[in-house]
């Protein structure tokens, strides 16, 4: 028996219209031989579907240009999206456009931790002041509430009370860190997106970012999506994982098991890429070739299918669809290896 | 041990700002060996880059070299002018810089861009350039290289940037390769295949190669020797396996020990205490790793030994870890 999951993404697609290709005379002979033509589409993020439950932490990896970035706006609800559905404790999120989402009561039960803190936070707001930004506008506080919430948010994230007059040039990449922290749970969300928290940080920095964050979930009870591409890092925070190849999800699944038994060839690609000194050479795996375009792929085609060391005819005969196996590991590949069983 | 493709001695770097000196590398010690790979480990501040830049001669005009040298063959490169070091630079030692994109010209072919270090540096007359560049792009994994020659850098990828700059770094073949972060940015997949191209370059030429990281499991993976530095200083320097199985400098310990690996938990990663200490103060502590180290005693304010800079072995600690751990 599961429990209503806290966030649930269903057939969430995300399609950008291009400008057609060629000169206004070329497009003109085009469409004068062969009629009307439709202007192609890049599909950024096409038929994703998952769930984040209450507490859990759900981690999404993929190479630049598969997505991450397209589906993290699309959940966090700052772009729309053109088919799908996105429902937050059972509530449709969808039926209001982005632009006046920042006015619902929902806004403060969804917020987001930017990758690069010195570069999102206003340079010209203190550290009190980027902090209280979001409890002014969500919570409507002020005088001593909000100076008294402010505090406690700072306390909670390992932030000096001293530093809070400091602009964000004056504070160090990890006290950033933290002011970015800080002021996405200030107003208390139920899910919390990271997206590459830690990419700007030193290793010994970076240790002490991430532990915060288990702290933090623990203590208020939030889920988080968590974006690296860094699967060292997902593999700490996560419990469940999502693969993301070109616009899809080709697996899912327990992180510690996706990450010892992956069941796609490309996830065996990822986590054979990275550096391990005790792997003889000879047992690398390289991905040949480069990411396929995302414009008007042909929706009969496994989309890993260039660069796939295990594709043969059927894959562009067919897309493959996300199967389960019996441990709950899903993954889209007519050649899935079995992962391990439960 | 053949004699070394480079080697730096009492390298001292300061800069001029308006918060006072910054002594931001201190009596600097090292080499590297012909077809040796070396990686430069350290967190943002500890003068990686700063070496790699003073050996190439490009340092910020607000800097000054205050000791040492650069001996590259029978050139001490900190000492030479201009005009000899800028026929070195392209022919003799090479760099890759990170983030690719914004290292390339913009507003040029990316195949003339290699043709004219191929002119400059590689005796190539100008009518075989453009051939000759298109072969680079070809052994740097470029598919299709003739039409990529004819593309702005706004029109590959950061990947393809990054071979691009490699084509461009080894037209000349140099005895030596600096490459700064070169693999930054870009992904864990991309990532091998960049790392893979400079391994067989420099094995096929017997290049050496200087490779500066943040990244101690990519170090680990690809590096001969590794030399960790903290403040402005070299604080150990060991062959790689030995430097993971036992390192000796606190300093080392503790990176190893915050970077997260295949196996390891969150709550087994530990932290490490404090900050870099301001290089501005007047007094600088002997041991610039003191005031976060848990191992300091009353005898860490003398001066540490110094280090030899051709050995391959280095450590700056007066109280270091045991040499035997169990593993």
């Amino acid at each position: 028996m599961k429990p209503e999951p806290l966030l649930d993404v269903a057939e969430l697609s995300k399609r950008y219209v291009l400008k057609p290709q060629g000169s206004p005379v070329a497009r003109l002979v085009r469409r004068l031989k062969k009629g009307p033509e439709a202007a192609p589409r890049l599909h950024a993020v096409d038929d994703v579907s998952f769930t984040i439950g209450r507490g859990e932490t759900v981690g999404l990896v993929g190479e630049s240009g598969c997505g991450k970035s397209t589906l993290v706006r699309l959940v966090a609800r700052l772009i729309d999206a053109n088919d799908g559905s996105i429902r937050l404790a059972g509530q449709e999120l969808t039926h209001r456009r982005a632009r006046d989402f920042a006015t619902t009561p929902e806004r403060v039960k969804i917020q987001m931790v930017f990758q690069d803190a010195g570069e999102s936070i206003n340079p010209r707001f203190s550290a009190f002041e980027a902090i209280a930004d979001p409890l002014k506008r969500l919570r409507g506080l002020g005088g001593d509430a909000l100076r008294a919430k402010v505090e406690e948010t700072a306390t909670r994230c390992g932030l000096p009370l001293e530093l809070l007059p400091r602009f964000s040039h004056q504070l160090s990449g990890g006290q950033r860190a933290r002011v970015g922290i800080a002021r996405a749970i200030s107003v208390e969300p139920e899910l919390l997106i990271l997206d590459e928290p830690t990419a700007a940080l030193d290793v010994s920095v970076q240790v002490v970012i991430l532990q915060l964050l288990e702290k933090l979930k623990r203590e208020l009870g939030m889920s988080y999506l968590f974006v690296s591409h860094d699967l060292n890092v997902v593999r700490l925070l996560c419990d469940r994982v999502l693969v993301m190849y070109l616009g899809k999800i080709v697996e899912t699944g327990p992180a510690e098991t996706v990450f010892s038994h992956p069941r796609h060839p490309y996830t065996k690609a990822l986590i054979a890429a990275l550096p391990d000194a005790n792997r003889p050479a000879s047992e690398r795996v390289r991905l040949a070739g480069e990411i396929a375009s995302p414009v008007d792929p042909d929706p009969n085609t496994c989309r890993f299918v260039g660069r796939c060391p295990l594709a043969r005819a059927e894959c562009r005969e067919a897309m493959p669809i996300l199967e389960a196996n019996s441990s709950g590991h899903a993954a889209a590949c007519h050649f899935a290896l079995p992962g391990k069983a439960s | 041990m053949a004699s070394p493709a480079l080697l730096v001695e009492d390298l001292s770097v300061e800069f001029r700002t308006r918060g006072g000196i910054v002594k931001a590398l201190e009596r600097v010690n090292f080499h590297v060996a012909k077809g040796e790979t070396i990686a430069v480990v350290g967190e943002s501040g500890s003068g990686k880059s700063v070496t790699a830049y003073a050996v190439m001669g490009i340092l910020d005009p607000a800097a000054r070299v205050t000791s040492g040298r650069a001996v590259l063959g029978a050139l001490d490169l900190l000492k030479t002018d201009r005009h000899t070091l800028a026929a070195v630079r392209g022919r003799e030692i090479a760099m890759i810089f990170q983030n690719p994109r914004t290292a390339l010209n913009p507003i040029r072919r990316v195949g003339d861009q290699i043709a004219d270090v191929l002119l400059r540096h590689a005796n190539v007359t100008p009518s075989a350039a453009p051939k000759k560049a298109v072969e680079l792009l070809e052994t740097v994994g470029i598919t299709d290289p003739a039409r990529r020659a004819k593309a702005y850098p706004f029109e590959l990828s950061g990947g393809m940037c990054q071979r691009v700059m490699i084509a461009i770094a080894l037209a000349a073949n140099p005895s030596l390769l600096i490459a700064d972060e070169p693999t930054t940015g870009l992904d864990v997949t991309t990532q091998a295949i960049i790392m893979d191209i400079i391994a067989e370059r420099a094995k096929a030429t017997g290049m050496a190669t200087i490779f500066i990281t943040h990244d101690l499991g990519l170090a680990a993976e690809r590096a001969d020797r590794i030399v960790v530095m903290h403040a402005g200083h070299i604080v150990e320097a060991r062959p790689t396996r030995d430097l993971f199985a036992a390192p000796r400098h606190p300093y080392t310990a503790a990176l190893i020990a915050a970077t997260p690996g295949p196996t390891s938990q969150l709550s087994d990663l530990r932290t490490i205490a404090g900050g870099l200490p301001d290089l501005r103060a007047a007094e600088l502590p002997a041991c610039r790793y003191a005031g976060r180290c848990a191992r300091r005693l009353e005898g860490c304010a003398a001066p540490l030994p110094r280090v030899d800079a051709a050995a391959s072995d280095a450590l700056a600690c007066h109280n270091p870890l045991p040499q035997e751990r169990a593993a």
